[in-house]
């Protein structure tokens, strides 16, 4: 309605300045989707009419209005905040597209003084830049020397977390491997029957509800059976990631799985364990990874460190286990078995372990040697209790560990036989 | 005729000790408020805590009906709200059919009436009750999936439940609702927002044996001392699943059941298997821990008193 009211009096001399605050309007959204934001068109229209609604005088209500429109979750914020501060840096271009003066800078709207994430910066990025022109068939030069200026410098991250774990942030075009990975992950656990129904075509339980009332609707003389059967759903999933100094080289991809995981299904706990244990669990949470990954870097104190996956897996069993694995969780123990207390305590453990879950699958990253023995002693001990093992010889990539987890499950512990008859 | 809720918290813990419950005056107060605001109270804490006894006792001692909803995996609504009764719509229709009657408005709001409506315990705690608003016990709300606390959303803040062929039945006067959980899971905040929050914790010593004088009132005062302390003193060792008030009441009773008015290290190894339920706890304290644990158990209570 609001909208209405001020189209009305927007007169045909503001014509051709509303077009290009549309246009860049609709450039801005796209930088957003790039940084990963979903916004589609119908979202940009609803931009030029809460600007209309809002008039374009004063840069905070500017800045509100679009993010009512783009931002629909909180975690989102960030990622808006930056965006808007690079593209629409230079005044001038309100100012010229409205022939209004800009008011200054309110002391809240400061760009923050942190280099912009990656994916914002890739979002400006002359390739970004060259895809905007290209597709702005109606753009003439004045518009492109209004358009904002980009910033593409690789900027180093200043920033020092605090147990000196600091995480390249992921480019645009990792997130959308990322995502394109996860989306082909199956994992070689089978779906779980549930004790609900969902309607079948096919006999199976009659449905008496459902049959009752398509009787009545079609009041003829028979009644056709409605069924229904039982609905499956996979397991939860619990992951035990070790990120102690042997396994240093693949936490930033690990992190970027667990993350892709626990946003791909619900019901994922995930406990990151070196020289203690972790909950990731609710940072991962975060839907932007770069958060994440920060917020996990932040939270694990004992990075690149030692092992001891005993002590830590018998803080699991102790105080998680009966929380995590109470509905018949799946176990996904990502370690490399090399264990600094020589695997002192963690047969006990990974027996407990193995009681309590569905499943128990390790996936061991570090068997890149082909003359590899099970020697070590956590090896050793862990080996007997797990149902599914995964060595990958080379884990370079997130493809290549959702490969590696994809294969068809075997019958109970046949992955782990052979290096079993080795030991 | 209607008894009152409490409307002081000393009112409300001389309420629950008239059940023979002893509780720490944080519950109580968790109570009351969820009595006097009418929203649920949600109790999380370890097994044998003592979280489904506080719905119990709320119905003995407030002269309620008590409903208990007890969750497993898959309940779903026609388990815990309402079901139709098909074999006698079936039945109607039936008769319908042989008496001619055609109309066919007429049969389903015939069929879909609240007659031919089994109401299932979430139902029957909306109904109004001679005695006051009953006592909804939804224990173990952990045991069920996402989808079912989902649909407890609305039965929760409204204290309604909508059924598509009737419509939405309103509660005239909110029952009184007690949720427990034992975190076998973590349950959705949104539910959690809507009650009052209290977790039931371990008793300290000096409560465990108020509890066992009301609830073990034959144990011997010395007897009943040892089993307190050597069940705080198993409390403190590193096991995988600790003992519970009821554990410790089930043990003071086998006691009893044994004559026994002393603790000694055989009978407990006889016995452990009602503190402990995992072989591995029970490997771990049977034989000379327990002997270590009586002994100091047996000089602290020595030096006490």
């Amino acid at each position: 309605m609001a909208v209405t009211v001020v189209a009305g009096g927007n007169g045909a001399e503001n014509e051709p300045a509303q077009s290009k605050l549309v246009v860049n309007l609709m450039h801005f959204a796209r930088a957003l989707r790039v940084a990963g934001l979903p916004i589609g068109p119908g979202k940009v229209l609803d931009g030029v009419n809460a600007i209309r609604a809002v008039g374009v005088g004063n840069r905070t209500d500017f800045y509100w209005a679009l993010h009512a429109v783009f931002v629909n979750r909180h975690d989102q914020h960030e990622v808006f905040d930056q965006a808007f501060h690079i593209f629409w840096r230079d005044p001038k271009i309100l100012e010229r597209l409205m022939g209004m003066s800009m008011p200054d800078l309110e002391p809240g709207m400061a760009p923050p003084e942190e280099p912009p994430m990656r994916r914002v910066q890739d979002a400006f990025r002359p390739e970004a830049d060259e895809e905007r022109e290209g597709e702005g068939e109606g753009g003439d030069k004045d518009e492109e020397e209004e358009e904002p200026e980009y910033d593409a410098v690789m900027t180093a991250s200043s920033r020092e977390l605090l147990n000196a774990m600091d995480f390249d942030e992921m480019t645009a075009e990792e997130v959308a491997r990322a995502k394109a990975a996860i989306a082909k992950l199956r994992l070689p656990i089978p779906e779980v029957k549930q004790r609900r129904y969902r309607p079948a075509l096919r006999r199976a339980r009659i449905d008496m509800r459902a049959t009752l009332r398509s009787a009545l609707r079609s009041g003829a003389a028979t009644i056709p059976l409605k069924w229904r059967r039982h609905s499956h759903r996979p397991p939860p999933l619990v992951i035990l990631c070790d990120i102690s100094g042997s396994m240093s080289r693949y936490s930033r991809m690990l992190l970027h799985f667990l993350h892709a995981v626990s946003n791909d299904r619900s019901r994922v706990h995930v406990f990151l364990f070196g020289t203690r244990l972790t909950n990731i669990t609710r940072h991962l949470r975060e839907r932007d990874i770069d958060m994440a990954m920060a917020k996990c870097a932040e939270a694990a104190e004992d990075w690149s460190g030692g092992t001891r996956i005993g002590a830590t897996l018998h803080e699991f069993n102790a105080f998680w286990g009966r929380r995590v694995l109470g509905q018949g969780a799946v176990v996904l123990l990502i370690s490399d078995g090399l264990d600094r207390d020589a695997g002192r305590g963690l047969q006990i453990e990974m027996e407990r372990l193995h009681k309590s879950c569905r499943r128990l699958i390790w996936l061991n990253p570090l068997l890149r040697f082909e003359g590899f023995q099970p020697k070590s002693q956590g090896i050793q001990a862990i080996l007997p209790y797990v149902d599914e093992f995964r060595p990958v010889h080379n884990l370079e990539s997130l493809e290549q560990l959702i490969a590696a987890l994809m294969r068809p499950a075997g019958r109970r512990l046949e992955g782990a036989s052979e290096w079993l008859k080795q030991m | 005729m209607v008894k009152p809720v409490p409307q002081t918290v000393e009112a409300t813990l001389e309420l629950l000790a008239k059940g023979n419950y002893v509780a720490d005056r944080s519950l109580a107060t968790a109570l009351l408020l969820a009595l006097k605001m009418g929203r649920p109270l949600f109790l999380e804490g370890e097994a044998g805590t003592g979280k489904t006894e506080i719905g119990k006792v709320l119905s003995e001692t407030l002269g309620r009906k008590l409903i208990r909803l007890q969750c497993y995996e898959g309940l779903d609504v026609s388990s815990a709200v309402y079901e139709w009764n098909y074999s006698s719509q079936m039945i109607e229709i039936r008769i319908a059919e042989a008496s001619g009657k055609h109309n066919r408005d007429e049969l389903e709001q015939g069929v879909f009436s609240e007659r031919f409506l089994i109401k299932r315990p979430i139902l029957q705690a909306l109904e109004p009750d001679i005695n006051g608003p009953p006592v909804l016990l939804i224990d173990e709300l952990d045991r069920t999936d996402e989808p079912f606390e989902a649909f407890l959303l609305e039965i929760l803040s409204d204290f309604q439940v909508t059924i598509p062929e009737i419509g939405t039945i309103k509660a005239k006067e909110p029952p009184i609702v007690v949720i427990t959980s034992n975190r076998t899971r973590e349950i959705h905040d949104a539910i959690k927002r809507r009650c009052f929050y209290f977790w039931v914790d371990y008793p300290d010593a000096k409560r465990e044996l108020e509890i066992l004088k009301v609830r073990a009132p034959e144990a011997a005062e010395g007897l009943a001392k040892q089993v307190v302390a050597f069940v705080q003193k198993l409390r403190g060792e590193d096991l995988f699943k600790l003992p519970g008030v009821a554990e410790t009441i089930d043990w003071t009773n086998a006691l009893i059941q044994l004559d026994k008015l002393d603790l000694d290290p055989q009978t407990i190894n006889s016995t452990l298997g009602i503190l402990l339920k995992y072989q591995d706890d029970i490997e771990k304290i049977q034989g000379s821990e327990a002997a270590r644990l009586l002994q100091q158990v047996k000089t602290e209570l020595a030096a006490g008193g």
